[in-house]
């Protein structure tokens, strides 16, 4: 017989490996789901998750989509620990590349040290002025922020198109909907000749190392944590709501804003309509999968990042469409979430007595 | 300048049209909210029941098999999500966001075959009666049933939760479900119950737009409706007729929008696009200010897990 009891404490243990459970049984319903579409799924399974980083170049490739993933789960992070709801991470990332291919512009055919961070700067403000309205709204207007960041990012998006294919377009460029190149001085460095992998990645690393310093050496990580876990509690205490809800809003906004300066001034070098294939609510995933522990979420972003590239790869070589990726990525939720009953409740096995 | 009286019944008829998906899967997740239980999934449960109804319609040409397809789809698919929070109790924001996610995906996937493939024509009620009556006779007449349904289901919907003893059961498992528990009310069946008849009124809404609205699959054809029909939930205050004259604003602002281009307002395309969009922002901020309304209107438990003993 089974009997489902509730742990008196939600095990650790558990919590650091939920995750790991959560992957290995995507990747069974993975080969499931390719079985059913009448694939071999082991082969499907190799060419999802094995072929694309067997090689420099895939490795390479791999980094350069874990990157903006970490970068914004980070920020997702400093949100979601203290039950802030910020799903509209794509539309800060679209802002941020905006403002900052915006300045970019500026500085066209110039060149000199100090552009660059000039426009990575920008992509900062830019995310964190975007992630300012549903953080306000929330603290003074009372708005739900869910709805509020997510229709913000259909209108990013839509200004972004406006602005490549009206005043922004390249002029010699026979109306494709795109900009200029940015001149050299204002694009990210590439780290290996051949490569596509760029200096983005050490502003991921900067990211995760100071959200692990305020997360757990800070008085503000300490406040973060008890409003997430009562904020009742939190206003018992004093903290003060409003100043936090706007902070970790402007965070998560500058991380995203980041992220999308390293889509437009990595390999790209310029602004473009699609500028990123969904990293800002892909990023939910990677911050839950992650455990909003920084460290969790270098890992959370590696496996998948490996998604997309899965996606692309099979679809090249196998034919199955790339919307894969996606499906996966819900399923990683689903089971994430759905294991996460372990944490609470013990399943025991007992022999039936009469 | 002579107006067209028929012209302004016709606007007014095409504003109809395109708020019956909003309507529909606002009425449908209002049932879910007033259970006490936020399902994010909208976006996902509709386009799962757009793509089925399409992909049912082409493979058995059956429009009957089609329509309730999308809903059986609809309900399939929430039915992960009601597993999830109510048997296993996981948090409803991050549940319905990968319903969402987990729904595209999957629709993307199904609907690859089905691109580019002409929908059918579906059927149309009273045709014949549109001219007989100046203004009203092409708003009321030569609409699907689908249309029909919608337009009744605001009532119906306030009917139920007001008149009749499961529609008070409901209300009151939202409410307090721990008092209806104590009353011997299954807090987990009721939820279960309404989380399935949002995912049919969503799958319903899909099949809507891809078999009635514009007749064909594209990918992510329902391009946010979803979420607009969750906004239009907090701006009813939960109250089923207040979605009628909201989703009415917003078909009107997507109708607009076609009509000042045709006339070549010179308004960049993407300005009039995103005008849905940003006046949802506005009515919420609008509604949600009162914070006191809020309060009182929101069924208590909204988003909160119910976990019987233990």
């Amino acid at each position: 017989m089974i009997k489902i009891v509730k742990r008196d404490q939600p095990s650790r243990a558990i919590f650091f490996f939920t995750p790991v459970l959560a992957i290995f049984l995507t990747l069974v319903a993975g080969g499931l789901i390719f079985f059913i579409l009448g694939f071999k799924p082991f082969e499907a399974l190799k060419f999802f998750f094995i072929v694309p980083i067997a090689d420099k170049y895939g490795f390479s490739e791999l980094l350069l989509k874990a990157t903006p993933l970490c970068l914004i789960a980070i920020g997702l992070s400093f949100c979601f620990k203290s039950n802030n709801w910020n799903i509209g991470a794509e539309g800060q990332l679209t802002f941020g590349a905006i403002v900052s291919g915006g300045v970019a512009l500026l500085f066209y055919e110039q060149e000199g040290f100090y552009i660059l961070p000039i426009v990575i700067l920008a992509g900062a403000i830019g995310g964190m002025l975007y992630a300012s309205i549903p953080a306000i709204l929330k603290t003074y207007f009372n708005t739900n922020e869910i709805l509020v960041s997510l229709m913000l990012v259909y209108v990013s998006k839509l200004i972004l198109d406006y602005l490549v294919v009206g005043p922004w377009s390249n002029p010699e460029g026979f109306n494709f909907p795109e900009t200029r190149q940015f001149s050299d001085s204002a694009k990210l460095p590439l780290l290996f000749e051949g490569l596509r992998i760029h200096a983005g990645i050490f502003l991921a690393l900067a990211a995760v190392v100071i959200s692990w310093f305020v997360f757990y050496k800070t008085y503000l990580g300490f406040q973060m944590k008890v409003s997430g876990f009562s904020l009742k509690t939190a206003k018992y205490a004093g903290y003060k709501g409003k100043k936090m809800i706007i902070l970790v809003f402007l965070i998560s906004g500058a991380c995203a804003g980041l992220a999308g300066v390293g889509e437009i001034t990595g390999p790209i070098g310029q602004l473009h309509r699609e500028i990123s294939p969904d990293y800002g609510f892909t990023a939910i995933i990677v911050a839950f999968l992650g455990r909003l522990h920084p460290v969790g979420i270098i890992f959370a972003s590696l496996v998948v990042a490996i998604t997309y590239l899965g996606a692309e790869t099979a679809q090249i070589f196998m034919q199955i469409p790339k919307y894969t990726g996606q499906v996966f990525q819900g399923m990683i939720l689903f089971f994430l979430l759905a294991s996460d009953y372990l944490l609470f409740f013990k399943i025991k096995f007992i022999g039936s007595k009469k | 300048m002579i107006i067209d009286i028929n012209f302004i019944g016709l606007i007014i008829a095409s504003i109809m049209a395109s708020a019956v998906p909003l309507i529909l899967a606002s009425c449908g997740e209002l049932i879910t909210e007033r259970s006490g239980v936020l399902n994010l999934g909208v976006e996902g449960m509709m386009i799962i029941g757009a793509i089925s109804g399409f992909a049912l319609m082409t493979v058995t040409g059956s429009l009957i098999i089609a329509i309730f397809g999308a809903m059986l789809a609809g309900v399939l698919i929430s039915t992960i999500f009601a597993f999830l929070t109510q048997t296993l109790i996981t948090n409803h924001v991050a549940t319905g966001l990968a319903l969402t996610i987990f729904g595209i995906g999957i629709s993307a996937m199904i609907g690859k075959n089905f691109v580019g493939i002409p929908g059918k024509e579906f059927p149309v009620f009273f045709e014949g009666l549109k001219d007989t009556i100046p203004l009203l006779g092409p708003i009321l007449f030569g609409h699907s049933i689908v249309f029909y349904f919608a337009f009744a289901l605001p009532f119906i919907t306030s009917y139920f939760l007001k008149k009749t003893k499961i529609g008070l059961i409901v209300r009151a498992v939202g409410d307090s479900p721990e008092s209806a528990s104590n009353q011997g009310i299954n807090v987990r069946l009721v939820r279960y119950a309404c989380i399935l008849y949002g995912g049919a009124m969503s799958g319903l809404a899909g099949a809507y737009l891809s078999m009635i609205y514009t007749p064909q699959w594209i990918e992510n054809m329902t391009g946010g409706r979803g979420w607009i029909a969750l906004a239009l939930v907090v701006f009813s205050t939960w109250n089923p007729i207040k979605i009628l004259i909201g989703a009415m604003i917003f078909g009107g602002l997507t109708i607009i929008q076609f009509h000042m281009q045709a006339i070549g307002v010179r308004i960049p395309v993407q300005f009039l696009t995103a005008l849905p969009y940003i006046v949802t922002i506005i009515v919420l901020v609008v509604i949600s200010r009162d914070s006191r309304k809020i309060r009182l209107s929101t069924p208590s438990s909204l988003g909160k897990s119910f976990h019987k003993d233990n």
